[in-house]
C-alpha cells in the first residue's frame, strides 16, 4: 500500500523529455481533453446523452421491477396474458403518477387552490414542490463534496459520517450557544457544522498524503467511528434532559433557517445557500489557481509533480474541503429542517451523494441539477408509498441502476446503439488499494 | 520501484519503531498497575465462569486473587517492555507477536479488574466471541478471494444482506433450511456475477460498482422486507440450524463447549479456513490466483488466463458473502429484518486488510473484533463506566492505525483494482 503513481525524483531527473509532457499534459488540462473542433452545442449533446438516457434506462427497469413484485399483476396474468399486460400498465401509471404529483404536486389541487385564493390551500397545494426542493439541499452539499474528491482524483466514501460530525457541530452550536442575534449565530452554527465534516474529512486526507493509507478505508471507518460517536453523545452529554430518547435539545430559534413560507412548507434559506455554495465550489474548482492545482492533482498526478506543485497538501486541502461540503449537508438538516439531532437522521445521503456527483459528472452545476432529480425523487418516492404502496426503497434500486450505467457508459450505448466517442472518456480513475 | 523505497524507509526508522513498543509494553504494565491494581480492595476475588450458560460443565468456575493476579500481569507487561527497550533489537521480528501478548494480558488485567468481587463468565465470552467472529471472517474471507485475485470487493456488506434476505425467505418458503442456505449462496453469486462483468469485462471502477452493488442490495432487501415479509409473517420464519455437538471433543474442559457444539456455520468456517489458506498458498489453482492478482501481465504470459481466473475469484467471493449472510438469518437471528447485517461487511473488509489478506490472519482479526462487540454489551451487566460506544469504535480505529503502517503494513496484492487489458487486443 501507499505507493502513489508519481514518478520518484530521480524519475523526474532522467527523463528528458519532461518540459514537453508536462506542457502536452496541462494543455490537455486547460482545454478539458477536446480537440478545439468540435462545436459548443455537439459537445453538451454529448455529454447529456448518457446521463439522460442512464436515468431514463433506470426508470424502465424500475418500473418492469414494480409491476413483477405487484401480486395483482400475476393474478390479472392468469385470466390472460393480455389483461396481465393492462394490469400491469395500470400499476405502472398508478406508481409513476403518484411519483410525479409528490414531487411536483397535482396540477389540478394548484389550479383549484390558486382560484380559490385561499393562501393555506395555496401553501398545501405547492406543498410537495417545495418538499422536493427541501429534500434536494442535502444532496447538493452531499453531491458537492464527493465531486470535489473526485476532482482531485479522492473517492470521498465518508460523506455520511462527515454529515453525522457536521450535524453534531451545527447542533451543538445550535443549542448551547445563547443570547446571539440571528445574523450571527446562524452562520456560526452552519459554519460549525462545515469545521466538523471538514476535520472529520481532513484525518483521512493526512493519512493519504501522510501514510499513502488508501481514503476509501479510511473514510469508511471514519463513517462508523462517527456512527458510534453520534450515538455516544445522544445518549449521554448531548443528550435532552427531559426526553427518554436518544435527541439533542432544540436549537435557539436565532440558529434557525429562516423559512419563506408559512406552515405546512418547510423550504428555508438552506436552499440557496446551497446554490451559492455550489457557485464558490465551481468558482474554486475552475477560477482559482489552487482549484487548477487540486484537478491537476486528481487528472495527472504525474504532471502536477513535474509542476512542482505539493501533492500532499492537495490532497489534504480536497478531503478536508470535501468534508466541509458534507458537513455543510448536517448543518443545514440541524438548522433548516429538524432543529435538533437525533441518530438516523441522515438517512443516506452520503451514500447517495456518490451516485450523484458521477451523474453529475462532477461538475458543480451537474451535481445541482442532479440534486434535484435526487430531491424529486425522494419525496416522490415518498408519496407513492403512501399512494401506491411502493417501499421507498425503491429509489436506492433506481440510484444504484443510474449508478451503473453512468460508471459503465459502454452498456447504455450497447443498449442504445450510441457510437462510442473518438477518445477514450475522462472517466473516474481507476485506482486500487495501493494507490497505483 | 516505489516499494523498494519504502521498505528502506521502514528498516531505517525500525529503531525507533523498536523503542516505541518498549515504551508501549512498560506503559500498559503501568496502566494496569495504577488505573486497576490500586483500584481494587486487597481481599478481592474475581470468579471467571468456564462453562456457557445452559451446558453441563465441563470445569469448575475459576476464583483468583484480584490484586494478585493484576500486579503479576502489569510486572509481565513491564519486564517485557524493559527488555525490548534495554536490547537494541529488542524482541526484532517477534516484537509483533509481543504486542499482542502484551495486548492479551491487557485484557485480561481488564476483565479481571472489571469483574472484581463479582463473577464473569468467560466461556460464554469466548463462545459469543466466536459466533460474532463467523460472519466477519467469513466476510473477510470474500474479501481475500476476490483480491487475492486483483478485484477489490466492497461489495460484501451488500452480498451479507442479500444472502440474508434469500436465505430468509427461500428458507421460509420451501420449509428447508438446507434450500435456504443453497439460495443464500445463490443470490450472493448473482451479484458476484454483476460485480464480476463490470470489474473484469467492461473495466468499471470497482469501488464504484461495489458501491452500486452495496446500495441496489440495501433497496432490494428493504423492498422486499417492506413490501412482502413484514406483512406475511410466515414468509420470514425460516427457523435456524441447531448446534451439533460433537461426542467426545465437546466434553474438553472449557474449549470443548466453546469450539465443538455450534452449528454449520462455525464448522464450515474452520472448514473453508484451512481450504482457502492450503488452496492459496499450496496448490496450483492458489499459484495461478495469487499471480493474477499480483502481475497479471506475467501470469498471461504464462498462459494463465487472467480473466476467467478473475472470474472465478469473484464468483467464490460472493458466494462465500452469500454464506456469511446466510449466517445472521439461518444461523443466528430466524428472521430478516432490514439492514440486519449494519456494516459487518465493511467490518469484515477490515479484518481482512487487519489480517494482512491471509485466511488465519483474518480469522484473528474476526475473533479480536468479534471479541470487542461481545464485550461491549457484558460491560453495561458488569457496571463498567466506559461508554460500550468507544468499544465499537476499535475495529475501526485499529484498522486505520494499521493501515497507516503503525504496526507494519498489509501487503497488498500489487493489482489490486486494476482492470487488466490484453495488450494487442
Amino acid at each position: 500500500m501507499g505507493e502513489e503513481k508519481l514518478p520518484t525524483e530521480k524519475d523526474t531527473r532522467n527523463s528528458k523529455n519532461a518540459g514537453k509532457v508536462l506542457q502536452e499534459e496541462l494543455l490537455r488540462e486547460a482545454t478539458g481533453g477536446h480537440p478545439p473542433h468540435v462545436s459548443r452545442m455537439r459537445r453538451i449533446i454529448r455529454a447529456l446523452a448518457i446521463p439522460v438516457l442512464a436515468i431514463f434506462t433506470a426508470l424502465v427497469i424500475g418500473g418492469i421491477f414494480i409491476v413483477l413484485t405487484t401480486p395483482e399483476f400475476y393474478a390479472a396474468w392468469k385470466v390472460s396474458p393480455i389483461e396481465g399486460l393492462k394490469e400491469g400498465w395500470n400499476i405502472l401509471v398508478t406508481a409513476y403518477s403518484a411519483l410525479f404529483t409528490g414531487a411536483i404536486g397535482d396540477p389540478q389541487k394548484m389550479i383549484a387552490a390558486l382560484q380559490s385564493g385561499n393562501p393555506l390551500a395555496i401553501r398545501k397545494a405547492f406543498y410537495p414542490f417545495f418538499e422536493s426542493l427541501v429534500a434536494s439541499t442535502p444532496y447538493i452539499f452531499g453531491g458537492l463534496s464527493v465531486a470535489l474528491g473526485f476532482r482531485a482524483g479522492l473517492f470521498n466514501i465518508g460523506a455520511e459520517g462527515q454529515i453525522f460530525i457536521g450535524a453534531i457541530f451545527a447542533a451543538f452550536v445550535g443549542y448551547a450557544v445563547k443570547g446571539l442575534p440571528g445574523i450571527i449565530h446562524m452562520p456560526l452554527a452552519f459554519l460549525a457544522g462545515a469545521v466538523g465534516g471538514g476535520i472529520w474529512g481532513m484525518i483521512p486526507g493526512w493519512l493519504k498524503a501522510r501514510t499513502g493509507a488508501h481514503e476509501v478505508i479510511n473514510t469508511i471507518m471514519m463513517n462508523y467511528i462517527a456512527f458510534r460517536l453520534s450515538d455516544w453523545l445522544l445518549t449521554g452529554l448531548m443528550k435532552r434532559p427531559d426526553s427518554p430518547n436518544p435527541v439533542s435539545p432544540t436549537i435557539e430559534n436565532s440558529a434557525k433557517f429562516f423559512r419563506f413560507f408559512g406552515e405546512p412548507i418547510r423550504f428555508h434559506l438552506g436552499f440557496f445557500v446551497a446554490l451559492f455554495v455550489a457557485w464558490l465550489v465551481y468558482w474554486f474548482l475552475f477560477k482559482t489557481r489552487w482549484g487548477f492545482d487540486l484537478r491537476t492533482v486528481g487528472s495527472n498526478p504525474r504532471a502536477a509533480r513535474y509542476a512542482g506543485m505539493s501533492v500532499s497538501a492537495m490532497i489534504i486541502l480536497a478531503m478536508t474541503l470535501a468534508g466541509a461540503l458534507a458537513g455543510m449537508a448536517g448543518g443545514n438538516e440541524v438548522l433548516g429542517l429538524n432543529y435538533n439531532l437525533a441518530m438516523a437522521f441522515s438517512s443516506g445521503y452520503g451514500f447517495d451523494s456518490i451516485a450523484l456527483a458521477l451523474l453529475g459528472n462532477s461538475h458543480p452545476l451537474g451535481v445541482v441539477l442532479a440534486a434535484l432529480l435526487f430531491g424529486f425523487l425522494r419525496n416522490g418516492a415518498t408519496s407513492m408509498q403512501l399512494k401506491a404502496g411502493i417501499p421507498i426503497d425503491i429509489i436506492s434500486i433506481f440510484q444504484a441502476l443510474v449508478l451503473v450505467f453512468i460508471a459503465t457508459p459502454a452498456i447504455i450505448r450497447t443498449i442504445y446503439r450510441l457510437k462510442a466517442p473518438a477518445e477514450g472518456e475522462g472517466g473516474i480513475m481507476v485506482t486500487g488499494w495501493g494507490g497505483n | 520501484m516505489a516499494t523498494t523505497t519504502l521498505r528502506r524507509e521502514m528498516e531505517y526508522v525500525a529503531p525507533t519503531r523498536q523503542r516505541v513498543m518498549g515504551g508501549i509494553f512498560v506503559a500498559a504494565g503501568l496502566i494496569i498497575w495504577w488505573f486497576f491494581s490500586r483500584a481494587v480492595e486487597p481481599d478481592a476475588v474475581t470468579k471467571f465462569g468456564m462453562t456457557s450458560g445452559g451446558l453441563k460443565s465441563t470445569m469448575p468456575d475459576l476464583v483468583i486473587p484480584t490484586q494478585l493476579t493484576l500486579n503479576i500481569l502489569a510486572i509481565a507487561c513491564v519486564a517485557l517492555g524493559i527488555y525490548q527497550l534495554a536490547r537494541p533489537q529488542g524482541f526484532g521480528r517477534r516484537t509483533n507477536l509481543v504486542l499482542g501478548l502484551v495486548a492479551a494480558m491487557f485484557v485480561l488485567a481488564f476483565l479481571t479488574w472489571a469483574a472484581a468481587g463479582k463473577s464473569l463468565n468467560l466461556a460464554g465470552l469466548f463462545n459469543s466471541t466466536l459466533s460474532k467472529a463467523v460472519p466477519l471472517t467469513l466476510g473477510a474471507l470474500s474479501g481475500i478471494l476476490c483480491e487475492r485475485a486483483g478485484v477489490i470487493n466492497i461489495a460484501i456488506e451488500g452480498m451479507m444482506l442479500m444472502g440474508a434476505m434469500t436465505g430468509a425467505l427461500v428458507g421460509s418458503i420451501t420449509g428447508s433450511l438446507w434450500i435456504g442456505l443453497l439460495a443464500a449462496v445463490l443470490s450472493g453469486l448473482v451479484l458476484g456475477l454483476v460485480h464480476g462483468v463490470l470489474a473484469i469485462k467492461y473495466k468499471t471502477n470497482q469501488i464504484i460498482s461495489g458501491t452500486a452493488i452495496n446500495i441496489f442490495a440495501t433497496g432490494l432487501t428493504s423492498y422486499v422486507s417492506a413490501r412482502f415479509m413484514q406483512s406475511y409473517q410466515e414468509l420470514n420464519n425460516p427457523g435456524t440450524f441447531g448446534p451439533w455437538e460433537i461426542p467426545g471433543l465437546s466434553s474438553i474442559p472449557f474449549f470443548g463447549p466453546i469450539l465443538f457444539n455450534n452449528n454449520v456455520f462455525v464448522y464450515s468456517m474452520f472448514i473453508f479456513l484451512f481450504l482457502i489458506q492450503f488452496g492459496l498458498f499450496y496448490t496450483r489453482w492458489g499459484l495461478r490466483h495469487r499471480a493474477v492478482g499480483e502481475h497479471p501481465r506475467a501470469a498471461d504470459t504464462l498462459g494463465i488466463n487472467v480473466f476467467r481466473t478473475r472470474y472465478i475469484a469473484v464468483f467464490l467471493g460472493s458466494m462465500m458473502a452469500g454464506f456469511a449472510g446466510g449466517y445472521f438469518t439461518l444461523g443466528a437471528v430466524g428472521r430478516f429484518d432490514e439492514v440486519m447485517t449494519a456494516g459487518r461487511g465493511f467490518i469484515s473488509l477490515a479484518a481482512m486488510l487487519f489480517g494482512n489478506y491471509m485466511p488465519f490472519g483474518a480469522f484473528g482479526a474476526g475473533l479480536l473484533f468479534g471479541f470487542t462487540d461481545a464485550l461491549a454489551t457484558r460491560l453495561a451487566i458488569l457496571g463498567v463506566r466506559i461508554p460500550s460506544q468507544f468499544l465499537l469504535m476499535t475495529p475501526y480505529i485499529v484498522t486505520m492505525v494499521v493501515l497507516a503502517g503503525v504496526v507494519g503494513r498489509a501487503q497488498v496484492p500489487a493489482a489490486d483494482g486494476v482492470p487488466y487489458e490484453k495488450e494487442g487486443g
